[in-house]
């Protein structure tokens, strides 16, 4: 299975959930508060997810590492590989 | 004597591929293969260099045979081909002539160092890996010379795309790793996009096949010398790229 229909399932089965309690599809007299808590949920998860989102993606930015030492230790091993490889004879 | 023997006994009789596929890499390609030749050397593991040119106009390949001359027609392989054909099958083209029963795939424009290939090797030997990739994503690995805006690019996409697609890998697009050679043979047949989505495509495919991907930090330093090919639209590509996979895999 495709994860474009991994995902078109699962939006199908909550989405089924939701419509079952919000507008009690089978009849099943399910107390008043259940179908007020379920109608406005998705709204609720989508908001979640994306301050999830926000958030999780902020703070890798944040702590994405900067690696200043590699950087320089690059640049002394540039001047000694150019130093030995002359050596060896080689032409830049 | 002693130092010797410690040496061999690493070794265990697999050999290493690396590829190195070069366009216009003329500043580069000596400081990478002597880097290579260091490590490689320092830590006993036998291994080649496989460089494959694609006619830079810059005369990356002139380069390339003097190190020849330098290093050994053993330790250095030239497989130049007449013209830029591109990164996936220079690949390709690449592997045909390896001997070694683990390849390497890297960049030969110093942003991947050779520092790392004994942590590679080491990750594999430890959970017999399919294939080992390097991110910069995760413990201490990280990069050097990017902004704000390009980390903000880098992560948000990663982000989305770890969301869509869960490939079991946390950096996608890099493209330091180690394959298995059969593990890249059967990769690299069933992979069909260009540009760095190639990268992607192949460990989403990877995780697909059930492979195992074992994973290590690196310090990702940007370019020194010469300039990007890729470059261009690339976060057009990069979500054409994306929701194709996502349809299709
Ligand atoms: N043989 C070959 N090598 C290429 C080609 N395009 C890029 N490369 C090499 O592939 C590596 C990665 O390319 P680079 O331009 O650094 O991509 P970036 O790191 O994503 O910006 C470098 O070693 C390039 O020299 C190509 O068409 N043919
Ligand atoms: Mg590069």
């Amino acid at each position: 299975m495709t994860k474009l229909l991994e995902w078109v399932f699962g939006v199908l089965l909550l989405g089924a959930a939701w419509a079952f309690v919000t507008f009690d599809i089978l009849n099943m007299n399910l107390p008043r508060t259940y179908r007020e808590v379920a109608w406005p949920m998705p709204l609720y998860l989508l908001v979640t997810f994306g301050c999830y989102s926000l958030a999780t993606v902020g703070y890798r930015v944040a702590t994405f590492n900067d690696c200043d030492d590699a950087a320089k230790e690059l640049q002394a091993q540039i001047k000694e590989a150019k130093e030995d490889l002359r050596k060896k004879g080689f032409k830049f | 004597m002693a130092s010797r023997t410690s040496t061999r006994s690493r070794r265990d009789g697999e050999k290493y591929s690396v590829l190195l596929p070069t366009y216009n890499e003329r500043e580069n390609l000596p400081l990478i293969v002597w880097l290579l030749v260091k490590y490689f050397g320092e830590s006993g593991y036998d291994y080649e260099i496989i460089i494959i040119d694609d006619g830079s106009p810059d005369g990356t390949l002139e380069i390339a045979e003097q190190l020849q001359k330098i290093y050994g027609k053993d330790k250095i392989l030239l497989r130049p081909r007449a013209k830029k054909l591109g990164l996936g099958t220079a690949y390709i083209h690449g592997m045909k002539h390896a001997t070694g029963s683990f390849i390497f795939i890297m960049d030969a424009d110093l942003s991947h160092h050779p520092k790392f290939i004994p942590e590679f090797i080491e990750k594999q030997k430890e959970g017999n890996y399919d294939l080992v990739s390097g991110t910069r994503y995760q413990g201490d690995g990280g990069v050097y010379g990017w902004d704000l805006r390009r980390k903000l690019i880098s992560r948000g996409a990663n982000f989305v795309t770890q969301v869509l697609l869960r490939p079991g890998a946390s950096d996608l697009t890099g493209s330091f790793r180690l394959y298995k050679r059969k593990v890249l043979e059967a990769l690299i047949e069933r992979c069909v996009s260009k540009g760095y989505v190639f990268q992607m495509e192949m460990i989403v495919r990877a995780r697909q096949l059930n492979y195992s991907i074992g994973e290590v930090p690196i310090s990702f330093v940007d370019r020194v010398y010469g300039e990007s090919k890729l470059g261009g639209n690339e976060i057009v590509s990069f979500l054409k790229g994306l929701l194709t996979l996502f349809a299709t895999t």
